[in-house]
């Protein structure tokens, strides 16, 4: 019997002894599967960006598939508690529990994505998605053909209602005859749905799908009616290129590799980073060049250029809400502040919030 | 003024939209007039969808694909069938297992296969298998011999096996069209419905489709009524939003559930009504010793 | 030919040795066969099922999540037992746990800014009114309509999932909390105290400990368990000797809706603090298979709940060491229950090679 235990001691050393003793390990909480081609492949992606860019410097493993519930505080010990060095947990879900168990463990570093609730070990970060909207909303009013755009909502969170609202203010801007039509699906993620309600859109007369859901389900269905879309979090133009226009992605590679350095050096504090298309972290996806004019490519990508030197802004003034308020300013860019507590539409679109 | 077009768009949406419901529901509908409950359905369902979208990947047809398929539902159903009729256990625990049985497998078999493109198949060729087969078990089960044994074993398996039928080979025949039924839902969800393979894909619709044979009234015709109405709740529900008008999602779609409930017991506060329609066996294991 | 094939023959009694010698039996069988997969797919099955059974349990914090994860599954399963037992199918824990979770949630949302020392007992009665006026319906229902318990108790699973959806996502959302579908968290006054600090493990535990021991001296030693026994055994027998049916089947949900109930709200107001639509990974359905699989005797079940609660930290635990994706951990689930399940034929027949 003490052999076995031997045996499995030796077993176990053998397997661990790998791991330098001066690599620091990088753990990362997914959501969902890394295979599933929208928001934790991209972060799985950003974790290899992060190893291939960092070498030996770092280790780094994941726990996927875990649900947001109590489940989560165990799998983040779990991390924090076989010597992880730094834990990204990547979604919003994950915001109290990641409070929990940083609170037991002061010397590990915490980086949760989207999330508001930081501490002397938790770090923030997230994306300006909304800057990729507003491309997508160009582009939108001008290709729209029925007037009509069909958005695929999530849930009523300020980043989702912030994406509508920077559509509607770009597409707008260049066919105030645009409309919207939203359906909240209440789920992240079931293809079906996803595609249902790509179809009620279509039906309903829209010609241009843009979707705030995981899967690339609406982009399917979009190509098989005939009519556009945008990809989501990742480029998805293999599964529909005939209607894919572009997509925004979420590139957190860059940001990983500099954390995880900051780990490696000794320097990481606590932060609250939400970077867009300046950094890097929010990327459009390549323009199809067989749907789209090679003027509004270009158009487009001077958007982006504007963005980046930070001469354009999505939320510029005047912006009115819906009862006709004046909440940002003429030549006024909207607050962080005020975008990231967006629980409103501005002036134009109909329906209300649910 | 009507809008002609748009309302046959809706109804496509609809069909399109319901036609799994209508597989797995039919399926269990059998499985549970010959007197056994299968709670593994999505879990046959995921097996079926994986296994569908691997055989289109690899060998590029979906006759096989649909052949393939099938027979993964048969399997899994055998595996039930092995445990609840030969080893007697206990239906409820094993239906469960049997479901977290198939998540694991499906997503483990899965694993190389997600975010592969692959052109999907036309779907209406299986809305009208649909509609077919739920014409075919409607008459199988009221008009032929065959189907009146298995309604007898439903009811009572002890008069069933003292008029010399074999009661554990008709469960058995019942728990694997079951299955084929539910592996069918999962081959249109991953290659008809969205053409994709995703963990966890089917996402509940295997226990919408146990609601929907209650609703039914254990009657297959009633099953397309069923399936229609807990499917085009969601569909119209997302319409209305569409045109603009808000309303609370979650009480929208949980009023199918609650009429499910009120003719549930509407049937069996009627003796007589009971008795035509939910089988009286229900979950309880036979044994040929006593 | 025949004589190859073993056929099954009903014991005179219930074998008392298979009933401890088939669970072991399971788990050897278990063993022996993920050691075949674990090796068909590549990795060192000792070291494997190690990981899977051992690693999980061998620090104080690994106990501590065991003991977590088990608290609503030993819990639920033993009142189960109370309607197992009397052949009454109650399958609806899951929604019985859900409506704990919102009554006894609603209570703390009410009071959220209270720290009065009666918030938490309250918090707890409320939540066990929650679960038993939830697992009433169907006992009503049944015994007036004479409606199929197993198909209601589903039913209203779905009901209340979506009753819970609809309170965070509307009139419980948090004021302060982004619109974000989460309710405000609760007082410290309204949570679970934990037992060690550092560790998760909360009070819960003692809660759960004393209502199975309460259980196995009222299924042991009581008028009430006799019953049960009895009525479960033979309904006609029951009838006989004069038990009151309706009384039983009340009883029986009564207390598997209470211990329910209490299990949705302990584990919100404990590990998670505050209401949102994902709150238990399906603990209602899981403990189904823990009641059955523990015999519907309140040590067995306890025993069980800890034996999944382990399935579920050690493919956690094989994610993390040896890669081994979350679906291996269902399959492996999987294959565990067929095996306790199937095992149990051996109490009640004896195998005869004739």
């Amino acid at each position: 019997m003490k052999s076995l235990f031997a045996y499995i001691s030796v077993l176990f050393l053998i397997f661990f002894g790998s791991v330098f003793a001066d690599q620091k390990k990088v753990g990362f909480i997914y959501i969902g599967p890394p295979g599933d081609h929208g928001w934790t492949y991209m972060h799985d992606q950003g974790r290899q960006y992060m190893e291939d860019t960092l070498g030996d410097k770092v280790s780094s493993t994941y726990i996927e598939n875990v649900p947001e519930n109590a489940d989560a505080v165990r799998a983040i010990r779990k991390l924090a508690e076989s010597g992880h060095d730094l834990i990204f947990t990547t979604s919003f879900n994950y915001m109290d529990q990641t409070m929990e168990v940083a609170k037991d463990f002061p010397d590990i570093n915490f980086e949760h994505a989207t999330g508001y609730k930081r501490s002397d070990n938790i770090s923030t970060y997230s994306g300006r998605f909304y800057e990729g909207r507003m491309i997508e909303g160009h582009i939108a009013g001008k290709m729209s053909k029925s007037n009509t755009i069909g958005y695929i909502a999530s849930f009523p969170i300020p980043e989702v209602v912030r994406g509508i609202n920077a559509f509607y203010l770009a597409a707008s801007k260049v066919n105030p005859d645009i409309k919207m039509k939203i359906i909240w699906v209440f789920t992240w993620y079931d293809p079906g749905k996803e595609a249902d309600a790509a179809n009620t859109l279509i039906n309903q007369g829209a010609d241009i799908i843009v979707q705030h859901t995981d899967t690339y389900a609406p982009c399917q269905a979009a190509e098989k009616a005939g009519v556009y879309a945008f990809g989501q979090a990742s480029n998805q133009e293999s599964f529909c290129p005939n209607s894919h226009l572009t997509a925004i992605e979420d590139v957190w590679g860059p940001y990983y590799a500099e954390r995880a350095q900051a780990v490696v050096d000794g320097s990481w504090s606590s932060q609250d980073t939400w970077d867009g298309m300046q950094k890097g972290m929010v990327v459009m996806s390549p323009y199809n060049e067989s749907l789209m004019s090679a003027d509004l490519i270009a158009e487009a990508q001077a958007m982006e250029e504007g963005i980046k030197d930070g001469s354009l802004h999505p939320f510029t003034g005047p912006i009115y809400d819906q009862e006709g308020k004046l909440v940002v300013e003429d030549g006024d860019v909207a607050s962080d502040g005020m975008l990231l507590g967006m629980n409103f539409y501005v002036q134009g679109i109909d329906g209300e919030l649910p | 003024m009507i809008n002609f077009e748009l309302i046959i768009g809706v109804i496509e949406i609809v069909m399109i939209a319901t036609t799994p419901l209508v597989f797995a529901s039919i399926g269990e509908l059998v499985t549970e007039k010959s007197g056994v409950l299968n709670l593994g359905i999505e879990g046959i369902m995921l097996v079926g969808a994986v296994m569908a979208f691997i055989t289109l990947v690899t060998t590029g047809s979906y006759i096989i694909a649909f052949g393939i398929s099938l027979l993964s539902g048969v399997l899994m159903s055998v595996l039930f069938a092995f445990f609840v009729l030969i080893l007697m256990s206990n239906q409820i625990a094993t239906g469960l297992s049997l479901t977290i049985f198939g998540i694991g497998l499906s997503s483990m078999l899965g694993k190389e296969f997600i975010g592969i493109p692959i052109e999907g198949l036309n779907p209406w060729y299986l809305v009208i298998l649909s509609f077919l087969i739920v014409f075919l078990v409607s008459y199988f089960l009221n008009k032929t011999k065959n189907g009146l044994v298995l309604r007898a074993v439903g009811e009572s398996h002890t008069s069933a096996h003292a008029l010399g039928y074999n009661v554990i080979l008709v469960r058995f025949l019942s728990i694997i069209f079951g299955g084929s039924m539910c592996a069918l839902a999962g081959f249109y969800i991953s290659i008809c419905y969205a053409p994709m393979w995703q963990e966890g894909m089917t996402a509940g619709r295997g226990w919408i489709a146990l609601a929907i044979v209650v609703f039914a009234t254990w009657k297959p015709r009633n099953v397309l009524i069923g399936a229609y109405i807990f499917g085009g709740v969601t569909i119209i529900q997302m319409n209305l939003q569409a045109i603009g008008l808000r309303l609370p999602a979650q009480l929208f779609s949980m009023a199918p559930y609650v009429v499910t409930l009120i003719v549930l017991v509407i049937i069996s506060s009627n003796q007589l009504r009971i008795k035509l329609s939910a089988p009286a066996s229900l979950t309880i294991p036979f044994y040929k010793g006593r | 030919m025949n004589s190859f094939i073993p056929r099954l023959e009903l014991r005179d009694q219930n074998s008392t040795i298979m009933n401890f010698m088939s669970p072991v039996l399971a788990i050897i069988l278990t063993l022996a066969t993920s050691a075949i997969i674990f090796l068909i797919m590549g990795f060192n099955p000792i070291q494997t099922l190690y990981v899977f059974f051992v690693s999980p349990i061998s620090t104080l914090s690994g106990l501590s999540e065991l003991l977590v994860k088990a608290i609503p599954l030993a819990l639920i399963g033993t009142g189960l037992a109370f309607c197992f037992k009397n052949k009454i199918y109650n399958i609806g824990a899951e929604g019985q746990l859900t409506m704990g979770a919102i009554f006894g949630g609603g209570v703390a949302i009410y009071f959220y800014d209270s720290n009065a020392y009666w918030l938490l007992t309250m918090i707890l009665i409320a939540g066990s009114i929650g679960g038993v006026l939830w697992a009433l319906i169907p006992a009503y229902l049944k015994i007036k309509f004479n409606t199929n318990e197993i198909l209601t108790s589903l039913m209203l699973v779905y009901i209340s999932l979506y009753i819970l959806d609809y309170l965070v996502v509307g009139p419980w959302k948090d004021p302060l909390g982004f619109s974000y579908p989460k309710s405000r968290p609760f007082s410290e006054a309204g949570r679970l105290p934990i037992i060690f600090n550092g560790y998760r493990v909360h009070a819960g535990l003692y809660v759960m400990l004393t209502l199975v021991f309460l259980s196995w001296f009222i299924f042991s030693k009581t008028l009430i368990g006799f019953k049960l026994k009895v009525s479960g055994h033979s309904s006609m027998a029951s009838r006989f000797a004069g038990f009151n049916q309706n009384y039983l089947i009340y009883l029986g949900f009564g207390v598997c809706g209470a211990f329910a109930g209490l299990a949705g709200i302990m584990e919100v107001s404990g590990p998670i603090g505050l209401l949102y639509r994902d709150i238990s990974p399906n603990y209602g359905f899981t403990a189904i298979i823990v009641a059955f699989m523990g015999r519907l005797h309140p040590f067995g079940i306890l025993l069980s709940s800890l034996i999944i609660a382990l399935t579920y930290l050690g493919a956690e635990d094989a994610q993390l060491f040896l890669q081994i994706p979350s679906a291996v951990g269902f399959v492996f689930q999987g294959l565990i229950l067929f095996y306790l399940l199937g095992s149990e034929i051996l109490i009640k027949y004896r195998l005869k090679f004739i």
